[in-house]
């Protein structure tokens, strides 16, 4: 239409910033918070939404979602919270090491994946460890419309329950933080019943706590409309393999340790990519032949498209002998 | 057996299922005339459902062919009403006093579970999550785009609405919200000219 | 940026016209020969100084009798525009997009002072000047949405996004082509566009919701969309059919060039950040067949089109009668000659007619 059609850029719209905080929380997670280098305001987002933070790590470029914690109404500053893992793949390592107060990143325009619906009556989330960040926005956001919220919060000890005492601070008649080490658990069942009709439940955590939820809400009568999760999938490491890209005509291998999204992207061919942890769908590549065996581990593909061997997810997904993309 | 199987049509017009017993905490059951049928099918697939049951049933034309029957199913409650709005104020207070685990199960005429589903929707069930079987007649409630009044029991195409005497033809366009089909003025490009009206479905 | 903007009407006399910088920048939508539907998105950023696509919110000489015309619907029939209750906040966010994007683009039209919540709007063609709280219902004559969209050229479906799908929940509708608000709100992304012949066995659908699920903030998309209609008519609603339907009767050949009008719809995608709602303005733009003609290639190309256009698409854009005295009229200017490739009115190198 216009003299220039243009493509979606990759991985949507960046924002240049700096690291104008770094706060240890606790021994696992540190909060990282941003200001625009152009001094000006960050566009406003809706709770539950994440950034995908860039980091130049040498040759390695890494891309990897955080949930947004700050208020969505404070436009001078973005933050998320890293919880470091020693045995992943080194981008919250990286984070926690190697990021220093007044370092220039570059982060992605806001994504939500994991909305508020607005049509309910009551909002109850469920949160377990780092999972309670993008709850931090979402609360934020309802405190300031009077919105019906619960937060139940589940942390393996008092040293670790991130923001928990704030929290429960703040808003002591609706916060309710369960201690691992103290033999507190969340008495799922009993809480779900009894609250009214148009209640959405909300849950971000480990995957078992993810699938508990569901699962007892499901058992209860509960829609599944009515039941939310995130959760964010690290690609895993597995063994190398081999990929030939049909459209660009180049053959590569996948490392052990880099995702098959980062290893096409590695031989300098765009592919489009949005979330980087299995749940958008922008990543979808056809498969053009298959020579072994599918290791899906995506969220967006259905089962039949998994069996068809048709498509794969590369931003989280492995192959286990050679593929032929249609990239 | 009452049921109609309708020929497959565009995306907005409503595909109704067969009811099944759900896991919940209370089933709450809306039925019109010939759907007391599913209403005792449901009931012999689990028997226990019904302790835990709210039927309300309106006759219409069936009188009291169904009635006995569905007592006999035992659900904790039994309302047999005269009409669909008369029924309206208690299933408005059934509605606002439930909790989550409530299962929807409708079943009848198109109109009786369009509306019905409007106000379980306005509670806050997703229309996704409430169960749907047509049986019985396969008239239709028409909305005149025109005056927006509503037709009831509309079997044939074209009709008159009933508010401001346009004539109409049928749509198969469907409105979750408003519980009915559009109706859409037959006559506007030449007026006066209103083909004779062909039965639904013949 | 000066326009001089038209007192024109788009009922009853009929006085809406089109100046020539008006029917240069017409968006024809026919790339070729032949028309068949696509999921013809791009990046909605910019596009040639002085084309439709150039800003964000095009406004041309029509804006102020569109206003007009708008309002006048409204009196007549306020369900024209609906918000769902839930949409509220859906509704700021489009007033902000709007706001912002009109004082920048615009500056001499537009103003927008902020300060904190505290906003002062400043509208010149329509001779409004307002301070409001942005956020606070209560600082507005009406909603959020109905309040800007009633400053906006085009009609706006807002939509929320939930279970991967979209919703039409919101919307301000007064110059579409034949469909209802009143009835679609609530609707989801298939369920609205049922009626379309065609398109859903295509997979055209599918594929479009993949893409506008999609749509992030700062990456809006667009789109165009084409119908024809008689007399230059905004207001063409199911609710109103009634009474204009009969004036698809009145063409005759002698008065088909002027009464006849492709009307074409620039549609446009934002992702909207507090509500994570898509808005989906669909700008109207009208212009007559003898106006289109005075472009030759556009002439050749229009009456290619509209001879190979299927029965089905021609039924359902409402012009299968009346198609006969269109290829008529518009044969006249098809000499035969080879198109170029594109939309683009190409004077400097499409030939004159030879006849």
């Amino acid at each position: 239409m216009s003299a220039a059609p243009q493509k979606t850029k990759p991985g949507g719209e960046q924002i240049a910033v700096t690291v104008s905080a770094i706060a240890p929380v606790n021994d696992l997670v540190t909060r990282f918070e941003f200001k625009r280098r152009d001094g000006g305001a960050f566009p406003p987002f809706s709770g539950g939404s994440h950034t995908v933070v860039e980091m130049k790590d040498g040759a390695l470029t890494r891309l990897n979602p955080y949930s947004l914690m700050s208020d969505p109404a404070d436009r001078t500053t973005y933050a998320i919270s890293v919880r470091r893992d020693d045995q992943g793949r080194g981008g919250s390592l990286f984070l926690h090491n190697r990021v220093a107060v007044g370092d220039a990143l570059n982060i992605s325009y806001p994504v939500n994946l994991f909305a508020l619906d607005l049509r309910a009556k009551k909002h109850l989330f469920f949160a377990g460890g780092i999972g309670i960040t993008p709850f931090l926005a979402m609360i934020a956001q309802l405190e300031r419309t009077n919105g019906n919220w619960e937060l139940h919060y589940a942390c393996r000890n008092e040293a670790l329950g991130s923001y928990a005492d704030q929290l429960l601070g703040k808003y002591p008649n609706n916060v309710h933080i369960y201690y691992d080490d103290q033999n507190q658990a969340i008495d799922l069942a009993d809480l779900l019943d009894g609250q009214r009709l148009g209640t959405h439940a909300y849950v971000c955590g480990p995957k078992g706590m993810i699938n508990w939820v569901h699962a007892t809400a499901s058992a209860a009568g509960w829609p599944d409309a009515q039941v939310h999760s995130e959760e964010f999938l690290a690609p895993q490491p597995g063994r190398e393999f081999q990929v030939r890209l049909c459209k660009s005509n180049k053959t590569i291998t996948v490392g052990e340790t880099e995702s098959l999204l980062e290893a096409i992207e590695r031989a300098g061919v765009q592919a489009p990519f949005l979330c980087r942890g299995g749940a958008c769908g922008q990543c979808e590549t056809d498969v053009l032949k298959a020579d072994g065996e599918f290791l899906h581990r995506d969220h967006w593909l259905d089962d039949a498209q998994h069996a068809s061997g048709t498509k794969i997810m590369p931003c989280v997904s492995r192959f286990l002998g050679s593929l032929d993309l249609d990239r | 057996m009452s049921t109609f199987q309708f020929p497959e049509s565009i995306k907005s017009r409503p595909v109704y299922g067969t009811l099944e017993p759900r896991p919940g905490k209370f089933h709450l059951m809306i039925a019109d005339a010939e759907g007391a049928e599913a209403i005792l099918d449901l009931a012999a697939a689990d028997p226990a459902l019904m302790a835990k049951a709210h039927v309300i049933y309106i006759p219409k034309g069936t009188g009291d062919t169904f009635v006995s029957r569905l007592k006999a199913v035992a659900p904790a409650q039994f309302y047999v009403g005269p009409s669909y709005e008369a029924a309206v104020p208690r299933l408005r207070h059934v509605l606002e006093a439930a909790h989550m685990g409530l299962q929807v199960y409708l079943t009848g005429t198109e109109g009786l579970m369009g509306q019905a589903q409007n106000e379980a929707m306005q509670a806050g069930i997703p229309h996704t999550a409430i169960q749907t079987e047509h049986r019985g007649s396969v008239a239709r409630r028409m909305q005149c785009v025109h005056c927006k009044g509503i037709t009831e029991d509309v079997m044939h195409d074209p009709f008159q609405c009933a508010h401001c005497g346009l004539h109409l033809f049928v749509r198969d366009h469907y409105s979750r919200r408003l519980a009915a089909y559009q109706g859409v003025c037959i006559d506007a490009e030449d007026p006066g000219n209103v083909p004779d009206p062909v039965e639904l479905y013949s | 940026m000066t326009i001089q903007f038209n007192t024109e009407t788009f009922r009853d006399d009929y006085s809406f016209h089109n100046s020539d910088w008006a029917i240069k920048r017409f968006p024809f939508p026919f790339h070729e020969d032949s028309y068949m539907y696509s999921v013809n998105m791009e990046q909605h950023r910019g596009g040639p100084a002085g084309s439709i696509y150039e800003m964000r919110f095009d406004v041309d000489e029509h804006y102020v009798s569109e206003m007009r015309d708008r309002a006048m619907v409204l009196a007549d029939d306020p369900l024209r525009c609906q918000s769902l209750p839930h949409m509220t906040l859906a509704g700021w966010d489009l007033l902000e997009l709007i706001m912002v994007s009109k004082s920048e683009d615009y500056p001499d039209l537009f103003e927008l002072h902020r300060d904190g919540d505290r906003w002062r709007w400043i509208n010149k063609p329509m001779g409004i000047d307002h301070t409001f709280t942005f956020l606070d219902e209560s600082t507005l004559p009406y909603g959020p949405m109905e309040y800007i969209t009633r400053q906006a050229q085009g009609d706006f479906c807002v939509l929320d996004q939930r279970d991967d799908m979209l919703w039409m929940d919101a919307g301000m509708v007064t110059t579409q082509a034949d469909w209802s608000l009143d009835f679609d709100i609530g609707m989801n992304f298939f369920e609205w566009h049922a009626p379309v012949p065609l398109a859903h066995e295509m997979g055209i659908f599918q594929r479009a919701l993949k893409f506008l699920l999609n749509v992030q903030q700062g990456a809006p998309a667009r789109r165009l969309n084409w119908t024809m209609t008689v007399n230059p008519l905004l207001d063409t609603s199911p609710e109103n059919y009634h009474k204009w339907g009969i004036q698809k009767t009145s063409l005759t050949p002698e008065n088909l060039g002027s009464k006849q009008h492709l009307r074409v719809e620039l549609q446009t995608f934002f992702r909207l950040p507090r509500s994570n709602a898509l808005v989906f303005p669909i700008r109207c733009y009208l212009c007559s067949f003898q106006d289109l003609m005075t472009v030759p290639k556009w002439g050749r190309r229009l009456h290619r089109v509209v001879r190979d256009l299927p029965d089905e698409l021609a039924t359902y854009k409402g012009f299968i009668d009346n198609r006969p005295m269109m290829l008529d009229y518009l044969s006249q200017f098809d000499d035969g000659a080879p198109t170029s490739p594109g939309i683009w009115p190409d004077l400097e190198t499409e030939p004159a007619l030879a006849k």
